[in-house]
């Protein structure tokens, strides 16, 4: 396949002049202006003058300067690019669900918080939990709420003073330390085994009285399943601190294992993760926190009760951390989510799961002769490799990736990998896309080091200035 | 291939350092600043600040990542290079040349390894 990215001079929308004018609604009546401090007010208003046409053709002609889930395979590592289906997105338009405000009575929502509660039992069912909140607005705003809930629990227990430490493996997602460092707790780091999990006599060691939790994720940021998940449970709870379970691969897990199951206190989730709702700049995201009943008491306020056939939203944890966002979380994640779930059932998530796994073998056993793979264990979603054994560079294997219209891996993470590259296909690629991904990479194992570095030439911009990009970042328009 | 000159002790975590007088004078090796690639900012600590042998010294960002780098030394930092704060790439020009922290020796020196040993660690 060929691939040739759109390529426009494409100016800011402000710089835009449809030679439309506008007038802002109303009339400024000079007494209010009279009411300003002195030189506040301002003789300028530079908005954007744009027609509706320019609208559509500025944003549709950036979108094909772009790349998405839409377009191709996005295996990007740990992130879990799923094509999102356009059923869900589609549900999510229903004027029901979309002219509704967060204020209306309850009694004229049932729908939506039936669909809330369900989406609560679903995830709890899914996880083995116990109780859960919605609210979180993202992957990291859910550890961020976990890690208040365990600063709650340790508090209502009289021992926050003395449990300062949060232990976090040396393979973790860059949030968690975040997270925890966020949440006011000290971070202690552990190294992985030789086995790319955790180390248990390194997590003995870390363990005491001051800690107050272990984050991990299982599988972990390496695609290993942490075989040993049950006896670190054990020392943690012995330790007296919590076990919180980073979800963010429960894409790996679902259907087939809990983390209720493998003794973990609290779980987040992002379902714009493994329940395929959107990312990012086209997101929100959305980050449930579930909890075991030993927690329930500190889950943020309202989460959705119902009463016989009627639904309500439920302030009544008397211990509540409070809000963690103002109303409800992301509605329209969650209903996207909702449809995922009930579009596949039970089977047809474990299905999605047990397919996920396999892509990510077979695409680790068409690389394995050509690159190294480190650490033995069977992969579970996604595999590691590094270029360190062909001369290239991971970033220039990227770049020649991007270059045939296929996204590039997440590179250089996890840390603990030199010249990484983490491959995430999902479930939701052919084996033709899996068989071209490794068709491409390993072509470009025979491209001179001079070209490589000259790649990518079929976008609409080549290498970014990296360097320039993290000095000199200009976020803000100055206004004329 | 990275150099290591002959002159200079490294560690596991890629510092380089040599005494010279009860002050300890330390950086990154080459091999550290290639694996990183554009170095865009570093932490520097203050001066008078007290670490121990192994101790999180300063922290170094890439284009690629965000690492830390300890302390070779038990000691109180008594000088650092200022010319890093503005232009922290001239590491990546000769980690050698640019050392980031003088350090006043008050205690113990951490494990190190021999020019010789750390190119065998290094696979070179």
């Amino acid at each position: 396949m060929s691939y040739k990215q759109a390529s426009y001079d494409e100016p800011f929308i402000g710089e835009l002049r449809s030679g439309t004018t506008y007038k802002i609604p109303g009339k400024v009546e000079e007494k209010v202006l009279d009411d300003l401090p002195a030189g506040s007010g301002r003789e300028k208003l530079p908005l954007p003058e744009v027609a509706e046409y320019d609208v559509v053709r500025h944003f549709t002609r950036l979108s094909q300067m772009n790349y998405s889930v839409d377009i191709g395979m996005y295996p990007l590592g740990s992130c879990t690019m799923k094509f999102n289906p356009k059923f869900a997105d589609r549900i999510s338009t229903f004027e029901g669900f979309s002219e509704i405000h967060p204020l209306q009575p309850e009694k004229s929502v049932q729908g939506s918080l039936k669909i809330m509660y369900e989406l609560q039992e679903y995830l709890k069912d899914l996880s083995d939990m116990d109780g859960i909140t919605l609210q979180p607005l993202a992957g990291a705003h859910g550890e961020y709420t976990g890690i208040l809930i365990i600063r709650k629990y340790h508090e209502d227990r009289g021992e926050l003073d003395k449990r300062t430490e949060i232990i976090i493996p040396d393979s973790a997602h860059g949030t968690n330390p975040a997270s925890a460092a966020m949440g006011g707790f000290d971070v202690v780091e552990i190294p992985s085994s030789d086995k790319g999990t955790v180390d248990l006599e390194a997590l003995k060691a870390a363990l005491s009285n001051k800690t107050a939790a272990f984050m991990i994720t299982n599988p972990n940021t390496l695609g290993i399943f942490e075989d040993q998940i049950t006896e670190i449970a054990r020392l943690v709870h012995d330790a007296g601190a919590l076990l919180y379970y980073d979800g963010a691969n429960f894409n790996a897990i679902m259907g087939i294992t809990s983390p209720g199951l493998m003794g973990f206190d609290i779980v987040h989730f992002n379902l714009h993760k493994t329940f395929a709702t959107p990312h990012g700049g086209g997101g929100p995201g959305s980050g449930p926190v579930a909890v075991k009943e030993h927690l329930k008491d500190f889950l943020p306020v309202p989460t959705v009760s119902r009463d016989g056939d009627i639904y309500f939203l439920d302030y009544s944890h008397p211990k509540s951390i409070g809000r963690v966002a103002a109303y409800y979380g992301s509605f329209n994640m969650m209903l996207r989510a909702w449809s995922y779930i009930t579009y596949h059932g039970s089977d047809g998530l474990k299905e999605n799961t047990i397919n996920a796994v396999l892509n990510a073998n077979y695409l680790a056993r068409k690389l394995s002769g050509k690159f190294k793979i480190p650490y033995k264990a069977l992969k579970k979603h996604e595999l590691v490799l590094s270029t360190e054994n062909t001369g290239k560079r991971a970033l220039d294997l990227a770049k020649y990736l991007i270059d045939h219209g296929i996204h590039a891996p997440t590179v250089y993470f996890p840390l603990i990998v030199h010249e990484d590259m983490m491959i995430e296909p999902t479930e939701t690629v052919s084996k033709a896309d899996l068989d071209q991904y490794a068709d491409v990479l390993i072509k470009g194992l025979n491209i001179d080091d001079a070209e490589l570095k000259s790649m990518p030439k079929n976008l609409s911009v080549s290498r970014i200035d990296e360097v320039k990009a993290a000095k000199d970042l200009k976020v803000k328009w100055d206004l004329e | 291939m990275s150099k290591v000159p002959e002159d200079l002790k490294f560690t596991k975590s890629h510092e380089w350092f040599k005494e010279e007088n009860g002050v300890v004078t330390m950086g990154i090796s080459d091999y550290a600043q290639s694996q990183l690639t554009d170095i865009v900012y570093i932490e520097l600590p203050s001066v008078g600040s007290k670490k121990k042998a192994g101790e999180v010294l300063l922290t170094i960002e890439s284009v690629k990542s965000a690492e830390d780098v300890y302390s070779p030394v038990e000691g109180e930092v008594v000088e650092i290079n200022k010319e890093l704060v503005d232009k922290p790439e001239l590491v990546n020009s000769d980690s050698y040349k640019y050392w980031m922290v003088k350090i006043k020796k008050t205690g113990n020196l951490t494990e190190s390894l021999t020019p010789s040993e750390y190119k065998q660690f290094i696979g070179e």
